[in-house]
């Protein structure tokens, strides 16, 4: 990552130059990132510490109230349920999503015939956007006499009795998990076939003089030569399903009684939609903190993982 | 599961064990590609169901059709729900808009973007180290956590005499907050730092100046990273839905997906009509990507290659 020495020679008057033109590179990505990222995450965590409006009322003039954004908080249960779906989301879709991603790569990478028209059959959810992913599975998703529960019912000979799938409780979350991970997988199946065709021949062909069966490649050739793209996708997933919105905002805007609800949509719903800003600022700030505890805790984790 | 059937196959292995392998490995390549047939009917059958539904022009006979395998038959073929779409909301209008506000983050984002990585890779400034630490540290910064402040402070900012409030309902509140992106800028800068120097310093020695370098040395030379950043890009922004959500408030500036969203929220629902809309929103996109999807390919491996 080093710098380069130029073999030009250097005048202080060129080194000034130099170092003007470099910022003038830089300044329009440094203005943006300024002001549309930078700036706005300073106005949460100071937004966080005031009842900020998105319209000001002029009856209730915006000051400081501490911390009792965050307190509110430990009282608000939308945002427990939205916290606990959350991790339930990620604890069940990120595993899925990863071993699936992994054995449609491995499939498409053998050496076969079509191979090239499975990938992109198994990629084109990727390109096809969320809000209309969510529409299209919506009608399949219907009550009664949709596809799925026909489809169910006819597989079980009956014995499936028709559901409301995104109207129950307990299957809603569910149901848009398979959506979520029907669209996202492709991408991560793509990330590891790359990592695939980097571990070279050689590894499997001594694996082979030695004996090893085909499980045993996977295991002592494969899976390590893919730690660094696992790594990857598994960070890369999670922070993904922290961020949650799209499919819910498109089906069921959190319902039934909160089963979806999630921190984006809260965010939204609090300082958009109720125009509470200050207390959306609150959440976000939270939010920002738990992405990135998350994010650095599954490195760490990982990493001594690999040292034992 | 079958890893590398093909190659983990000696081919000496057939002589030794005679036809029993031979069949063996006939009925795991079977295995093998029912399979991947069935999981390519799952990927495919939703957006299959999507089209043949669209094209059902009698209301009644997709919702009696929904339950079955008819649903996958195309009994009569009509434009019907394409013309309703049509009719009754800006279908062009709106895909004219998610056309300006990605080509404009795309386009502008591929400039903005190389240039300050051109800068942190190429030359030697103060504060170089710090800009870079602070880009890459941005990369964590979800998007989501800003957007209602975000949402505040374009509110606020002059409206360039359009006579509304600040930027909302525009072009500009879409494309500009988007436009510098830290990961592109960590992309364009990995592949920056390795190009070999040799052509820039000749280049330098003939007095060359920096952005004359970056515009005839560097960029023609980066064409597989600009387009891997374009394509992941518009990937990430041509379905962004939050955003328009929240800044958007009629048809005039409303992308495809908050217009999807919309049309879908209409009652009583015309299952056709959705189809029909869902369907002229990702063909487009589909041809586009089959057509380019060996660039599609790389440029999605290439964002794994940092893990």
């Amino acid at each position: 990552m080093s710098v380069q020495n130029t073999v030009v020679p250097r005048s202080g008057n060129w080194r000034k130059g130099e170092e003007r033109m470099a910022w003038l590179l830089a300044a329009p990505a440094i203005l943006l990132l300024g002001s549309f990222l930078i700036v706005p995450f300073l106005m949460a965590v100071y937004f966080s510490f005031t009842n900020q409006r998105l319209v000001p009322n002029p009856n209730l003039e915006t000051q400081f109230i501490g911390f009792r954004n965050y307190q509110r908080m430990l009282d608000d249960d939308t945002l427990k349920h939205a916290l606990l779906n959350n991790f339930t989301f990620v604890i069940v879709v990120v595993p899925i999503q990863t071993v699936l991603a992994l054995a449609l790569a491995l499939l498409v990478n053998q050496k076969l015939r079509a191979m090239n028209l499975f990938r992109t059959i198994y990629f084109t959810p990727v390109v096809t956007i969320m809000a209309v992913v969510a529409v299209i599975w919506y009608f399949l998703y219907n009550p009664g006499s949709g596809l799925i529960n026909s489809f169910l019912q006819s597989i079980t000979f009956g014995l499936f009795k028709p559901v409301d799938w995104l109207g129950d409780k307990s299957l809603a979350l569910p149901s848009i998990m398979v959506l979520s991970i029907w669209q996202g997988v492709g991408f991560q199946m793509l990330i590891f076939l790359a990592g695939l065709q980097e571990i070279p021949d050689s590894l499997y062909e001594a694996a082979d003089i030695d004996g090893a069966s085909r499980w045993q490649q996977f295991r002592n050739v494969t899976i390590p030569g893919l730690r660094n793209t696992i790594l990857f996708v598994v960070i890369s997933t999670t922070i993904l399903a922290f961020r949650l919105f799209d499919q819910i905002w498109v089906m069921t805007k959190g319902a039934p009684e909160d089963s979806t609800a999630t921190m984006v949509l809260h965010i939204v719903q609090q300082g958009f939609s109720q125009q509470k800003v200050g207390y959306a600022s609150a959440i976000s700030v939270f939010f920002f903190l738990l992405v990135l505890t998350i994010s650095i805790l599954q490195r760490v984790f990982i990493k001594e993982e690999r040292q034992v | 599961m079958a890893v590398r059937t093909e190659q983990l196959a000696p081919t000496a292995a057939g002589t030794i064990h005679g036809n029993g392998y031979r069949l063996r490995r006939f009925i795991f390549r079977l295995l093998d590609y029912g399979l991947m047939i069935l999981l390519a009917i799952f990927f495919l059958f939703p957006l299959i169901f999507m089209l043949i539904s669209s094209l059902k022009g009698d209301e009644g006979q997709v919702l009696r059709d929904m339950s079955s395998l008819q649903a996958f038959v195309p009994s009569s073929i009509s434009f019907q729900n394409y013309q309703d779409v049509f009719k009754n909301v800006p279908f062009g209008r709106n895909m004219l808009n998610s056309v300006i506000v990605t080509g404009g983050i795309v386009a502008l984002g591929l400039l903005v973007n190389s240039m300050i990585a051109y800068s942190l890779a190429r030359i030697n400034f103060r504060g170089r180290s710090i800009v870079l630490a602070v880009v890459v540290s941005l990369i964590i910064i979800p998007f989501q956590a800003v957007a209602v402040p975000l949402l505040l402070l374009v509110n606020s900012l002059p409206s360039f005499g359009l006579g509304k409030p600040g930027w909302i309902d525009s072009y500009h509140v879409q494309i500009i907050p988007f436009v510098a992106d830290a990961f592109s800028i960590f992309l364009f800068y990995q592949f920056f730092i390795a190009i070999p120097k040799d052509l820039e310093e000749a280049a330098l020695v003939d007095g060359a100046g920096r952005f004359r370098i970056y515009w005839s040395i560097i960029i023609p030379l980066s064409k597989p990273v600009f387009a891997t950043v374009a394509i992941l890009q518009f990937l990430s922004r041509w379905g962004e839905l939050l955003w328009p959500v929240m800044v958007t408030r009629g048809d005039s500036y409303r992308p495809l997906p908050v217009a999807m969203q919309t049309f879908f929220g209409q009652q009583p629902r015309q299952w056709g009509d959705i189809m029909a809309f869902a369907a002229m929103v990702t063909i487009p996109v589909l041809v586009i990507f089959l057509i380019f999807q060996r660039w599609f390919v790389q440029s999605v491996t290439s964002t794994g290659v940092k893990g």
